[in-house]
């Protein structure tokens, strides 16, 4: 369930194929420039905006191209997309059909985690829906040459396959490992076709826009950050859960909507974000400020903020595709220097060269994984060192 | 494995490979098929996919080995998989992992001398707001608590006696 | 035949050859694009990765998963630099330039970061540098002198963290020393098409691994050794059986008796320090006598032999196809020279086994005439005889190993030496190598041809056959077809090849070989459809043409080197190896075959000798078969 707090929630006022139809009356790259005028951004977490996206892939040289929904949900704290295909999948799937229309895509592909396979069927039943309603198939909506379907295919549980390349990778049967950009998916994507890669919340929107209007989804967010996004909200609160809120949202106000407030810091965009402490609170949810895909995480008054640290580099750890080396070894690195600090045992000298090792790991990781990895690291040690500096014995969590 | 039980499966693989095509984009599923039915992907089968199309088996090897949910070595029946990120971390999920050490006499990362269970650390489910989450094989139990994962537990025992008295055999493992 | 050529790399279009992107309008291809690096400009074409437009000025910037020969894999970070206006450090070797850019390559944050990898790949990196064969040679290591690494800022094992695998015959993998550059994979899979390693795992645990982790002598592994050649540190080795040698040297009851292939000789020069291309030949051979071997032999000498013998099977399956109609005669006839391809084809094509020439290569024949006709010449007991062999090559070790390669009654050959473990041997020995006097091979297996030593280059073998065929078919001069019997169309590097020979005229059926044609009627008007391949990549691509019906199914006589280059890019060879540097090495043999006063196998006397007085039933005869020919086992691709 998603709950919004500040108006009706969107996604339940559109129609099925209400956004189809109106995109169809316009050419495909007209399409695209409704999503320029909206200043919609990806929805996963790195803020591209789609509309660039889409017209790189419209513009590519290709008999065939393809639209892929990455539903590969891993980032923790992130349950958004799981809610989503589970109440409002017709509006995912049709987002996708928007795309196929406006970059000429014949196939489309969900990239489902094997996690939520417990999903599969009821998406399947929405797909044969919406090729009985003629929304998938061939000459859809009467639209002559314009034929597109969508297939579901299944991750086998590495999260590094969110990362759109390496989703690429695997649906190409390889080991989901993150490939060289350039060149990008929207040129040589799946197969070596231009491809696009959108969240599943991203897809979402589009519909909502070309349903409800650029001017309307302009009307709220920032400048920047326009539009509604969709909150995972979890841990020290009473009320976690999906929410709708505006980009610009301040992380005080979202406290309060939930009902987390005096909580010590918040962990913004999951692992990978940045966690934020309670000084900081007045600070924006948006791209141009504290960027996220979603996911909030509260730490509650009485948390250990080391074993917090901990949990997330236990996470890369494991989930580090193993090909580049600061992603390989910084990230085991970073997690030993977790372990001396545990035992009270890091000089403050050995804590700096880690600080400085996660800087490199941001700069020079091959991909999105390894460049964030050591943030929720960095952004710990920045705002609690007295915390977990010069430990004598286990604090109890 | 027995002889007719390969054959068993080479004629599955077949089947799968027509099913998903025969080129190097169909492995992922083939592969999950495999893992579904026969709880794990033999060497054999490695070989035998790999052959079907047309790549080498380490190749197989390699991307069997670097997806969490495929197996080469033989897991239990019911795989259950405890989530052990952050949200599920701070709601209990130490507690739930005790017991269903406990209850299932095994550790994490091992199978029950029956054949029956595997044991697992997941990372997040995405069920970060009903945490403790586990899963038993594509199944999603939210809410977990101590109590709670001996009856999920007991449950799939009884799944499975159903299941062999329907079919008045157990496959052998 | 361009499509033989084609990249069939499986890595993804991003780690092949750069593709340009960004491109809309095909005129752009071929444009220019300015660049700025470390304030220098200059311009590249459009697609030029950094790494490459930087070597082009000079600029140097380190690299360990790159190597010339392979695709882009962008994984080790090490050549990370500043592209100005990016967020992060781009890695050099994985980015084409497409638009203008700014590049700094040694910035502090480009130092700090590469300074971190260093220091990450040593946390995990076990072993002393003393006790590596790859000492002063090892990338790691120089990159940690340039770097000026004092101390391991994040650990260093004090304990091995894997078991080393011992057990092939040719290649030992010691993941203790791995980096996971994974340039052994690309080069297994997408040069050799062999498969065997894969990177396995994943995470802190990713690991490069054979097939269901067995030890290397059970897998499919073909023994060529072209991922030794491609590891930068010392990972990967050669069996080494130097300790083995020296005790037979110090052993007065042994005669030990060395040969030593063409392509060491254009090579060794390179483990002392000289510019690849210097042929040592001669130099060598007072080395040799020096660490103390008894007889100083040429392999060039069973490179003729082989040429004979297997020309001789080629001119009678020929006769048995052409003019009996035997159909079960199989054509083309495939070359048996290169023990990888040999165990590639047991492995891959095992149905296709019977193409393969029954000659042995000629390191076991001679082996087998050593031990025979030598030992009774000499009054020696061949079991007081200890044959080496000094090859490019690691799969000569296990072919020496094999256990039908014992038809002198002995095993044929003890002991296969790669080059560089003779350079080794030779340091050992202190001897200085590029500079001692020169001195000749022994008799009577000194006397060799040029056609003997260009087997050491791709094309090679069947240039030497078409020699030979041609003059004692033709009855002409080779001269007269080809300028000074270069056989040009069957030499270079293209990975695939093909030529066809006309015989518009034949002479007379030369003695040796009169008791099995009765004449050459029958070739005349026949035109010879031959074929040249290296690398077992491309060896696949032809195999599959024929399987397929195609161009090559016509050849009568097909040349296949399992490695890159043919026997001179050998995975015994000298470290590193690149385009570049095969070229040299190719110049450095073709030069020697120039100088020879002989350069047909057909001439060279003392083949010529060993027929009239040992194999009297000529070639393909009966002694003959039992010491110089062989048989396969069809192995398959299964693994139990």
């Amino acid at each position: 369930m998603i709950t919004s707090k500040c108006s009706k929630l969107t996604f339940s006022e559109i129609k099925t194929g209400s956004g189809l139809q109106a995109a169809l009356k316009n050419k495909p790259a007209e399409v695209i420039s409704i999503l320029a005028d909206s200043g919609m951004k990806g929805r996963g977490g790195a803020g591209f905006p789609t509309s660039t996206k889409w017209r790189f892939a419209a513009a590519a040289k290709g008999e065939e191209k393809f639209v892929v929904c990455n539903a590969d949900e891993g980032e923790p704290g992130t349950f958004k997309d799981r809610v989503l295909l589970c109440d409002f999948a017709d509006l995912v799937f049709e987002g996708m059909t928007i795309g196929a229309y406006a970059i000429g895509a014949k196939t489309g592909i969900i990239y489902l985690r094997g996690e939520y396979t417990y999903l599969v069927n009821q998406l399947e039943s929405v797909l044969a829906k919406r090729r009985q309603a003629n929304l998938l198939g061939n000459k859809i909506c009467g639209k002559e040459g314009f034929d597109f379907d969508i297939q579901i295919r299944m991750g086998s549980g590495a999260y590094v396959c969110g990362e759109e390349t390496a989703l690429i990778e695997s649906l190409e049967g390889q080991r989901g490992e993150p490939r060289n950009r350039p060149p990008f998916p929207v040129d040589t994507g799946f197969m070596g076709r231009p491809t696009i890669v959108n969240n599943v919340e991203t897809l979402a929107w589009v519909t909502a826009i070309l349903a409800k209007g650029a001017a309307w989804f302009k009307s709220v967010g920032t400048e920047k950050s326009t539009g509604l996004k969709l909150f995972s909200v979890s841990g020290d609160c009473a009320e976690p859960g999906v929410y709708e809120f505006p980009m610009g949202i301040t992380i005080a106000q979202l406290l309060k909507e939930v009902k987390g407030e005096g909580a010590k810091a918040v962990q913004v965009g999951g692992a990978s974000g940045h966690c934020v402490a309670a000084k900081d609170f007045k600070r924006a949810l948006a791209f141009e400020d504290v960027a996220t895909g979603g996911s909030i995480i509260i730490f509650g008054p009485n948390r250990d903020m080391l074993h917090v640290a901990k949990n997330f580099m236990e996470f890369f750890v494991e989930e580090s595709c193993g090909q580049c080396t600061p992603c390989r070894e910084g990230n085991h690195k970073i997690l030993e220097g977790i372990e001396k600090l545990e035992a009270g045992t890091c000089s403050m000298a050995y804590l700096d060269e880690l600080c400085k090792l996660g800087e490199t790991m941001q700069l020079a990781s091959k991909c999105g994984l390894g460049q964030s990895s050591a943030n929720a690291f960095l952004s710990i040690v920045a705002n609690f060192k007295d915390e977990i500096l010069g430990r004598t014995e286990k604090v109890a969590v | 494995m027995l002889i007719t039980e390969r054959e068993k499966m080479v004629e599955d693989i077949n089947t799968w490979a027509e099913q998903y095509g025969r080129n190097r984009s169909a492995l992922m599923p083939i592969l999950q098929e495999v893992q579904k039915k026969y709880y794990r992907i033999s060497d054999y089968a490695m070989q035998e996919i790999a052959d079907l199309l047309g790549i080498h088996p380490v190749e197989v090897y390699g991307v069997v080995s670097f997806y969490s949910f495929l197996d080469d070595k033989p897991k239990g029946k019911f795989i259950i998989r405890l989530c052990q990120t952050i949200s599920c971390d701070m709601v209990g999920k130490d507690r739930v992992a005790r017991q269903l050490e406990n209850d299932l006499g095994v550790g994490f990362g091992q199978t029950t001398a029956d054949g029956i269970f595997t044991l697992e650390w997941a990372n997040c489910l995405g069920m970060c707001d009903q945490g403790p989450a586990m899963l038993v094989n594509d199944q999603v139990f939210t809410r977990l608590t101590p109590a709670k994962v001996n009856e999920i537990i007991d449950g799939c025992r009884r799944a499975l006696s159903h299941y062999a008295t329907q079919r008045k055999e157990v496959h052998a493992l | 035949m361009a499509n033989l050529n084609e990249d069939v790399s499986r890595a993804p279009k991003s780690m092949r050859a750069q593709t340009i992107t960004g491109i809309t309008d095909t005129t752009d291809i071929g444009a220019t694009v300015r660049v700025e690096i470390d304030g220098k400009e200059l311009k590249v074409p459009i697609g030029t990765t950094i790494l490459e437009a930087a070597r082009s000025i000079g600029v140097r910037i380190p690299t360990l998963c790159y190597h010339e020969d392979l695709c882009i894999a962008g994984v080790c970070r090490i050549c990370v630099v500043e592209v100005e206006g990016q967020r992060t450090l781009q890695a050099s070797c994985a980015y084409p330039i497409t638009s203008p850019i700014k590049v700094k390559t040694y910035s502090s944050k480009v130092r700090k970061a590469r300074r971190h990898i260093l220091d990450l790949l040593l946390s995990k990196h076990y072993g002393e540098c003393y006790s590596c064969f790859r000492n002063n040679n090892c990338e790691l290591q120089s990159l940690a002198k340039e770097y000026g690494v004092d101390q391991f800022r994040f650990g260093h094992p004090e304990k091995p963290l894997h078991e080393v695998d011992a057990s092939s015959y040719s290649v030992i993998r010691d993941m203790n020393k791995c980096i996971l550059c994974r340039r052994c994979v690309r080069t297994c899979i997408d040069v050799q098409e062999v498969g065997v390693l894969e990177a396995v795992g994943r995470s802190d645990k990713t690991k490069i691994e054979t097939f269901a982790s067995k030890p290397l002598s059970e897998v499919i592994c073909i023994n060529c050794g072209q991922c030794i050649n491609r590891c930068p540190t010392g990972a990967l080795r050669a069996n080494d059986p130097t300790d083995d040698v020296w005790a037979a040297i110090d052993n007065p009851a042994k005669h030990v008796v060395i040969q030593t292939a063409p392509a060491p000789r254009a090579g060794i020069g390179e483990c002392f320090g000289l510019e690849p291309g210097r042929a040592l030949t001669f130099e060598m051979n007072t080395a040799l006598r020096r660490c103390g071997f008894d007889k100083v032999f040429d392999t060039n000498f069973t490179a003729d032999l082989t040429i004979i013998e297997e020309g001789t099977e080629l001119i009678l399956r020929l006769y048995k196809a052409l003019v009996k109609k035997d159909t079960s005669i199989a054509l083309p006839q495939f070359t048996s020279c290169s023990p990888g391809w040999i165990k590639y084809i047991e492995h891959f094509y095992p149905e296709m086994l019977k193409h393969v020439s029954s000659a042995k290569s000629p390191q076991q024949m001679f082996g087998a005439v050593i031990k025979t006709y030598y030992a009774k010449k000499n009054n020696i007991d061949p079991k007081d005889i200890v044959t080496v062999a000094l090859m490019p090559c690691s799969a000569k070790k296990f072919e020496c190993n094999r256990p039908e390669m014992c038809d002198s009654g002995f095993k044929d050959i003890d002991y296969g030496l790669t080059t560089r473990e003779l350079a080794q041997m030779i340091s050992e020995a202190g001897i200085d190598l590029p500079n001692l006097e020169k001195s000749d091979f022994d008799d009577p297996f000194g006397t060799a041809t040029g056609s003997g030593v260009i087997f050491a280059a791709t094309g090679g073998v069947m240039e030497a056959a078409i020699r030979t065929v041609v003059e004692l078919v033709c009855g002409i001069k080779v001269e007269n077809l080809f300028d000074h019997a270069d056989v040009i169309p069957v030499r270079g590097f293209e990975g695939v090849r093909y030529a066809e020979l006309p015989i518009k005229q034949v002479g007379p059926v030369p003695d040796i070989l009169k008791h099995l044609v009765p004449n050459w009627d029958w070739l005349k008007g026949a035109t010879l459809k031959v074929g040249v391949c290296h690398g077992t990549a491309n060896a696949k691509k032809v195999l599959d043409d024929i399987k397929a019906g195609g161009k090559f199914s016509e050849c009568h006589f097909i040349e296949f080197m399992a490695c890159p280059g043919g026997c001179l890019g050998g995975g015994g060879q000298p470290i590193p190896t690149n385009p570049e540097i095969r070229k040299k090495r190719a110049k450095a043999i073709y030069g020697e075959d120039a100088h020879y006063e002989i350069r047909k196998s057909h001439e060279n006397p003392a083949v010529l000798e060993l027929y009239s007085q040992f194999l009297t039933d000529g070639p393909c005869g009966h002694l003959s078969h039992k010491l110089l020919h062989t048989d396969y086992t069809p192995r398959g691709k299964y693994i139990a």
